[in-house]
């Protein structure tokens, strides 16, 4: 029989991983739905964003929670710009052209950070790093609790972006009917953009909850891609709830999968799910068309 | 556009031109930073080629083709040192190997329509898998990785001089020109690039895409695993990062799409060209760790913006230009 009292932390471990999880889909999800291509660089992005709150900290001191709207806004004007840049005049007609000017700029930001920060894995302290709470049987570290209610938060933003501003009703609008939109007085080519922007600024509010309980090193975004692919894949391409559920289980399937099948097996966990999901069931769990 | 008999002799003549001109380099030079240049863009050329034969010709962008590279490379090592096999006897064994894990994971991907990102995803998926598989098991020595013993002669495959290594991957580069040649002139070719072109119409003239692209990806695992199997012998080291990370993956892509997909002579350009590149900023800015990988990002990002074609292109659209300007004055050929 299982125990209850070993698997409870391992699933309240599993669902804060899962809502930090589900921030990072939900960035990558919305710049699917909207532009219709896959942004390979969204780990390396993740890394960057990683080292922005880390260098805040070390550097100038700023607590990562208090960094959270300078990290958000920095990588808003990240993405919109290598949209603007690069990947909008990347596309000549073919998606595959894009996912292979997303792979260009990983591998730059990756191999960029290697060679300024060396291949050091780093971490911060802080006065709450290693402080835990209490919720009924389990000890849980308050940045993974402070994660999951920041994530929700930020999430909860976001859906109220996309659902009742005019900005989100024009995201919506070129994502369903891109001509159309434009025929509207739409400025396409900003709300391509602004969606990356958003899709990013995502990263970086991930990136602040996750450092105070986590590390970064160069090649820390690899990680993260695949587990966000498998959450929007498993959600259903482009669709938000979607990905908000497919975090939590990713992360709570992990977690539970480290405890049951050891580290390294479970490591591989995720690509065979991945691998799963995409061959068997690409349209997701909410049968949203891939 | 399409290759006539007397294009294709030019193109035979061409391989040949140059698969002696490169066989002399070692007789003219005993330079070992010379040979040792000519071999690596020869290996990355080898690689290149290997890509371009699935990516470059069959549509299907792999981002994780070291899956092929390393399999190979294992099985080279794995069966010198354990069962005590002559390098010889183990190379095809090798690219066997390579070609089977390309058919598994073809059949896998190709069975269920995977295409574009979702097929270049699941390739990396695949290459990841295999990675923490080498570090996990004990045969392949895990993290450690594998040490083949220095035993120099040819009939071991360790070549004493830079020279013998370079003729052994240029005859591989020569075979992967060979069938480069193939596809741009034969039937299977043009079935792949029907396939690439419009899986549906070709469908609806006869064509099996499903059988066709396999072949492709069989082929081009196989080239891969001979590159691994090269790399073991030069190198007489492999461990899963090395095998199966993305650095292989990466410089295998971009070298194709840099020099153009789908042509012959494109993923040769394209090897050279960053071959050139990395050993210009090694002279400018000495070792550093991840410089090579920044300039090949750019440059990927650059070829992808403003070549969509690579290099190659350019100058097929010269020669469209001068035969138009040609046709024009009445001197076509």
């Amino acid at each position: 029989m299982f125990d209850f009292s070993i698997l409870f932390p391992s699933l309240l471990n599993g669902l804060t991983t899962g809502a930090v999880y589900a921030l990072i889909a939900l960035g990558l999800t919305l710049i699917y739905g909207v532009l219709h291509i896959i942004n390979f660089a969204h780990g390396a992005c993740l890394m960057a964003a990683l080292y922005a709150v880390y260098f805040l900290k070390e550097r100038l001191g700023v607590d990562p929670y208090l960094a959270l709207p300078l990290v958000m806004a920095g990588m808003f004007a990240f993405g919109y710009g290598l949209q603007r840049v690069v990947i909008n005049r990347a596309g000549h007609g073919k998606d595959e052209n894009i996912l292979l000017a997303t792979l260009g700029i990983s591998i730059v930001l990756e191999n960029l950070a290697l060679l300024f920060f060396k291949s050091d894995t780093r971490s911060i302290d802080t006065a709450y790093s290693l402080s835990t709470v209490a919720i009924g049987p389990a000890m849980i570290a308050v940045p993974k609790l402070v994660a999951f209610a920041g994530a929700l938060v930020v999430s909860g933003l976001l859906f109220w972006i996309m659902g009742r501003t005019d900005l989100g009703r024009a995201i919506r609008a070129v994502a369903k009917e891109k001509e159309g939109a434009k025929l509207m007085g739409i400025d396409v080519d900003h709300v391509y953009a602004m969606s990356f922007g958003i899709g990013l600024a995502c990263l970086g509010a991930a990136a602040c909850f996750l450092l105070p309980a986590y590390y970064v090193n160069p090649q820390v975004g690899g990680g993260f891609v695949l587990v966000a692919f498998t959450i929007v894949v498993l959600g259903g391409m482009g669709s938000f709830v979607g990905a908000l559920v497919g975090g939590f289980l990713v992360g709570v399937v992990e977690s539970i999968g480290g405890l049951v099948l050891g580290e390294s097996l479970g490591q591989i966990g995720i690509f065979v799910i991945f691998i799963a999901v995409v061959l068997f069931r690409p349209q997701g769990m909410f049968g949203a068309k891939a | 556009m399409s290759a006539t008999t007397s294009s294709g002799g030019r193109q035979l003549a061409g391989i040949a031109l140059f698969a002696v001109a490169v066989a002399c380099v070692p007789l003219v030079t005993s330079s070992g930073v010379a040979l040792n240049f000519v071999m690596m863009a020869l290996y990355a050329t080898l690689i290149a080629q290997a890509w371009n034969i699935l990516g470059g010709f069959g549509g299907q962008f792999s981002f994780g083709h070291a899956l092929f590279f390393g399999t190979g490379a294992y099985i080279q090592a794995i069966a010198q040192l354990q069962g005590g096999i002559n390098p010889w006897v183990a190379l095809p064994l090798a690219v066997a190997g390579a070609a089977a894990v390309g058919l598994f994971v073809g059949a896998l991907s190709f069975r269920y329509g995977l295409k574009g990102s979702y097929f270049a995803l699941v390739t990396l998926a695949f290459a990841e898998v295999f990675r923490i598989l080498a570090v996990s098991v004990s045969f392949t020595g895990g993290g450690v990785g594998l040490m083949v013993p220095l035993r120099e002669s040819a009939a071991n495959m360790q070549f004493a001089s830079r020279g013998g290594y370079l003729w052994l991957v240029l005859a591989f580069v020569v075979a992967a020109l060979l069938v480069t040649w193939w596809l741009r002139n034969g039937r299977f070719g043009a079935y792949l690039q029907a396939v690439r072109d419009n899986e549906d119409a070709a469908r609806a003239v006869g064509v099996n895409p499903f059988r066709i692209k396999l072949a492709a990806i069989g082929l081009s695992a196989a080239f891969m695993g001979a590159a691994g199997a090269f790399y073991v012998q030069v190198f007489q080291y492999i461990d899963p990062s090395i095998a199966y990370g993305s650095v292989t993956s990466v410089e295998a892509l971009v070298a194709a799409i840099v020099g153009g997909m789908g042509t012959l002579w494109g993923p040769v350009l394209g090897a050279v060209v960053l071959h050139v590149l990395a050993d210009l900023t090694r002279n400018l800015f000495g070792e550093l760790p991840g410089i090579n990988m920044v300039i090949y990002g750019v440059v990927l990002v650059l070829i992808v913006i403003f070549l969509p074609r690579g290099i190659a292109g350019i100058g097929q659209s010269v020669r469209q230009l001068w035969s138009a300007q040609g046709k024009k004055g009445n001197h076509h050929e």
